[in-house]
């Protein structure tokens, strides 16, 4: 589990002479990496024909979730020391950051809404819910790419992985339609 | 080497410092990776013997000096200086070197010369940061400084820090320390100084012009345009306890060096 190599890290002082942004870093990125993962499950079925990564889906987008709340936890934390006013500061003034928090908050309803119980209750309107998780994957790499000072390396790397997922699901709703 | 003298001159701080292994472990060197910890991993594919260091342009005197004539010429002084990044992370770090100016003037600038232009090695096969295909930087790295701002007391060429000498990663075996400018004017792995009289273009400026100016001046009134300057972390920072403090105008040498900029619109020349 990465968020126990950070805690180890935490505890080691492995993280480096700026423990808070290396924290935010890996949490922002392993959210990033789970998040696609979680989308790269339905592909991967109907592909394969597997129905097993279907049963890891759930995990995967808490997973994601999860590393998504501590990343936001850890900016709260160590960029604004939890003062309401100079979070809101942030949100207004840095473009980057309003956009990585609107994709937070477009996950918090699918992660709520991840039970059993909740899956029948909403029953199609489920369905249609969850398909915020692709607006969700959309700001989250926006989020990444504005970040970038001079290397657009990385970005890319995750922008294609996002591409091909979503690209694969409007090909594949296209030919359904048909 | 002389001990850093203390006084009015800002030559010392008494503010605790960075320890060496932090300063030698987050380091920014394009040219060997953008991540912290890149120049401390590649830096040392680098090769800093033999160095020299060309002067051309507008000089009386052009030429090419030997490092080892360097390190004789110029007595060498320790400074501790504060180092605020553009990405709003600070340190506090003992130099050992000489003023520029010393150099400048024995090359003897012309009348016409205005600016100083620095270039950093580019060197494909030592650096692997400038083999990469998605990076938006013109290689080799270039900076530059107004003449006055060249020849000011507190604009140094290191050649150590921490009493020893310069790492690789720390921009080994020379480089520009200029304490009130943002680090990336202080230009590391020097290769040639041209004077000018036209501003020289120079890296960051020419990347994002609307985010990194000529000037780059520590300022915490003028924000980068994608985040604030107005606090920064100073490191080593820990979990609990972030470091988190207010940036101070001209990274606080405004005693010393707001006359360099009288009159002039800062916001509009970051």
């Amino acid at each position: 589990m990465p968020f126990a190599w950070l805690l180890y890290g935490a505890f080691a002082g492995g993280l480096g002479p700026d423990p808070a942004k290396t924290v935010i870093l890996q949490t922002g990125e392993w959210a990033l990496r789970f998040l696609l993962l979680t989308l790269a499950v339905s592909p991967l079925r109907r592909i394969s024909g597997w129905y097993w990564p279907m049963r890891l889906r759930r995990m995967l987008g808490l997973f994601a979730f999860f590393y998504a709340c501590v990343h936001l936890a850890s900016f709260c934390q160590f960029y604004t020391g939890w003062d309401a006013g100079r979070l809101l500061e942030e949100l207004a003034e840095r473009p980057y950051i309003t956009v990585g928090a609107l994709a937070w908050v477009l996950l918090l309803p699918l992660a709520i809404t991840s039970t059993h119980a909740m899956q029948r209750r909403l029953g199609r309107n489920w369905r249609r819910l969850h398909r915020l998780v692709y607006p969700a994957l959309l700001l989250a790499c926006v989020h990444l790419a504005w970040q970038v000072r001079s290397d657009y390396g990385e970005a890319l790397v995750y922008g294609v992985f996002a591409a091909l997922l979503l690209g694969y699901r409007w090909f594949a709703g296209r030919r359904s339609r048909q | 080497y002389a001990p850093a003298a203390k006084g009015p001159l800002g030559y010392y701080t008494d503010e605790a410092l960075t320890p060496r292994r932090d300063a030698a472990s987050y380091n920014n060197f394009y040219e060997f990776g953008t991540g912290k910890t890149d120049p401390a991993a590649y830096a040392h594919e680098m090769t800093v013997d033999p160095w020299s260091i060309e002067v051309d342009g507008e000089v009386a005197k052009p030429g090419k000096l030997h490092l080892e004539d360097i390190l004789s010429r110029y007595p060498l002084e320790e400074r501790i200086y504060r180092l605020r990044c553009v990405e709003a992370w600070s340190m506090v770090i003992p130099w050992v070197g000489f003023p520029l100016s010393a150099l400048l003037a024995e090359f003897q600038p012309t009348s016409k010369a205005r600016y100083v232009a620095f270039r950093t090695l580019y060197r494909k096969g030592e650096m692997r940061g400038t083999r990469s295909f998605t990076s938006s930087l013109d290689w080799p790295y270039r900076e530059g400084l107004r003449l006055d701002e060249a020849m000011h007391p507190l604009t140094l060429l290191a050649v150590g820090n921490y009493g020893k000498t310069l790492p690789n990663q720390h921009g080994a075996p020379l480089r520009l320390v200029v304490p009130w400018k943002y680090g990336y004017k202080s230009i590391k792995s020097i290769v040639r100084i041209t004077l000018t009289e036209k501003q020289p273009a120079t890296s960051w400026n020419m990347s994002q012009p609307r985010e990194y100016g000529f000037y780059s001046n520590v300022n915490p009134n003028v924000d980068h345009p994608r985040w604030s300057q107005k606090h920064e972390r100073r490191l080593p920072g820990s979990l609990f306890k972030p470091n988190r403090i207010e940036t101070l105008m001209f990274n606080g040498y405004e005693e010393q060096v707001a006359s360099l900029y009288a009159g002039m619109d800062l916001k509009k020349h970051y």
